[in-house]
């Protein structure tokens, strides 16, 4: 057997659990129950506009504040003595490895009406306030949950960056604000780029944390998903319809960011190594 | 000086944030009454009420069982894989390393929806892939196998195609030449591939979540039991979980440690 053929078993599998389960749900989504072609599962997608903006909105706001959050924070991982960098890093990490139900569980503990963070605002006289149920909560929810995999490729990007070419421009006569502007945040693109999607696209499209944090009134797309699937409005068509376009929608926002992300080749000249 | 203090609260404060969510399920675990936010005393109760607990043994049991299976399946499969993947002309190569990203890039439930029409569609037509541990195995080694192609094709890149030749000049057969050349090499590669696989599947709620049928892993337990009465027994799992997780990434970090000295 040639050394080219042995990839025929992972070929085969991919063809089956990846390429055709994808061609199932195009299926799906045009045709109806008896199997007769359709346009009608796409059309009445339209009528759930407005849980697609709020999983857009709520997935944005989330990777914002996680980039907010998160770039500060791993430019200053890249600035401690780097034998503590692994520790640091660790402890980045280590949350992440606890099941991601367990740790929105640890919040629904700690927002529920009469959970912990009333209990502590009591103690000062204030009034118990609604914090889980709304769509706050959700945001925090995804914030605690997709922050690591924010922090982790922007943290990897600054690293790489050579100190000489920050040094030679502080040489050059640029500030803090020029080094930041001019040679940190251009060449830590790529991680920025990285992150946002490693947040967005499962802050998008979950359906767990809105469940546990959200309450009824804050449906995301996942959520819809999951009820024509699994739940009482059982129709995989429109399910399949909805798969369909979340994935079109992940894929054109990917396609974007990466539209930002030429600078690899931009820099390609002052890499030093 | 006034900047490395700035650092140290903004670190801190982030740290708080990250840990402060685990701390509470951790106290709360040793709380001797059900409630989540009144402590009323030191127990081991839930502790004891949790290996008792016949559903979830077995649920544990089920995700070692998976994990262990899906990580051996994607670590040989995609470890082979990538022998012939290297040996590709560009444009197939192309190809295939584009259909290898679908499963990572793709959101996870888009994924378990899709595997869950071709179960579902496959055992109502031809009586294959019902729902249930098998189909389980078949989904996690589905979304392990990438990240092993991805683990070991780097390294694989890096040897010197000469050296498995020279083996071959010096009387080896090709499959010997593999085992004591190249294998050693890519090792490394592998091991990593499977570690990440392991650990995937043991930690995947989604994709289980719609191809297990009736069957239940650890993370399902899990969910359904935050869905119905909420016991301190999650609070339990939770601290276990998190002192393997902690000794085992401790380990790690000391191997890497003594392997850079």
């Amino acid at each position: 057997m040639k050394i080219k053929n042995f990839s025929i078993i992972y070929i085969i599998w991919m063809f089956i659990f990846t390429i055709i389960p994808l061609a199932l749900i195009f299926i799906f989504a045009f045709t109806d129950k008896s199997g007769n072609f359709t346009l009608e599962n796409i059309l009445n997608v339209g009528r759930y506009s407005n849980v697609f903006l709020l999983s857009i909105g709520l997935g944005a706001i989330s990777t914002i504040i996680c980039l907010i959050l998160g770039y500060p924070l791993a430019y200053i991982i890249s600035k401690i003595s780097s034998s503590k960098q692994n520790i640091v890093i660790m402890l980045i990490m280590l949350p992440m490895w606890i099941n991601f139900l367990l740790r929105t569980y640890a919040w629904m503990t700690i927002l529920e009406n009469n959970g912990l963070l009333n209990k502590f605002l009591s103690i000062f006289g204030i009034k118990p306030i609604s914090f889980i149920n709304t769509s706050g909560a959700v945001v925090l929810g995804m914030i605690y949950n997709f922050l690591p995999y924010m922090i982790l490729p922007i943290y990897a990007a600054i690293v790489k960056i050579d100190k000489r070419i920050v040094e030679a421009a502080q040489d050059l006569g640029a500030g803090k604000r020029n080094v930041f502007l001019k040679v940190l945040a251009p060449l830590s693109l790529p991680g920025v780029i990285s992150g946002i999607t490693m947040v967005f696209v499962p802050a998008v499209s979950t359906f767990i944390i809105s469940k546990m944090l959200g309450g009824g009134s804050n449906i995301l797309i996942g959520d819809l998903i999951e009820m024509q699937f699994l739940g009482s409005t059982y129709n995989p068509n429109l399910g399949s319809a909805i798969s369909f376009v979340l994935m079109v929608l992940i894929f054109i926002s990917i396609g974007i960011m990466n539209q930002f992300d030429d600078s690899d080749e931009n820099f390609d000249g002052v890499k030093l190594k | 000086m006034k900047s490395k203090l700035i650092y140290k609260i903004y670190m801190s404060l982030i740290f708080f944030f990250l840990y402060s969510p685990l701390a509470v399920l951790i106290i709360f675990s040793f709380n001797d009454s059900k409630s989540r936010s009144v402590w009323n005393g030191f127990s081991l109760k839930w502790y004891i009420k949790l290996f008792s607990d016949k559903e979830i043994l077995h649920a544990i049991f089920n995700t070692i069982i998976v994990a262990t299976a899906a990580s051996i399946l994607a670590t040989v499969i995609g470890t082979i894989a990538c022998l012939g993947i290297l040996k590709m002309k560009k444009l197939s190569k192309k190809l295939v390393m584009n259909i290898n990203n679908i499963p990572i890039v793709n959101p996870e439930i888009v994924t378990g929806v899709g595997l869950m029409l071709l179960f579902v569609f496959s055992y109502n037509n031809f009586k294959i892939f019902r729902p249930g541990i098998f189909t389980l195995i078949l989904a996690h080694t589905t979304f392990c196998l990438p990240y092993v192609v991805l683990s070991v094709l780097p390294k694989l890149r890096q040897i010197n195609p000469y050296i498995y030749e020279a083996a071959q000049d010096l009387g080896c057969n090709p499959f010997r030449a593999f085992l004591k050349v190249v294998l050693p090499d890519i090792m490394p590669g592998i091991s990593s591939g499977m570690v990440m696989a392991f650990t995937l599947s043991m930690d995947d709620f989604v994709i289980s979540y719609f191809t297990s049928g009736t069957v239940q892993t650890l993370p399902i337990a899990i969910y359904s039991m935050t869905r119905k009465v909420v016991s301190p027994e999650i609070n339990a799992i939770s601290t276990i979980l998190f002192a393997v997780v902690f000794l085992l990434l401790l380990a790690a970090n000391f191997k890497q440690i003594k392997t850079h000295k």
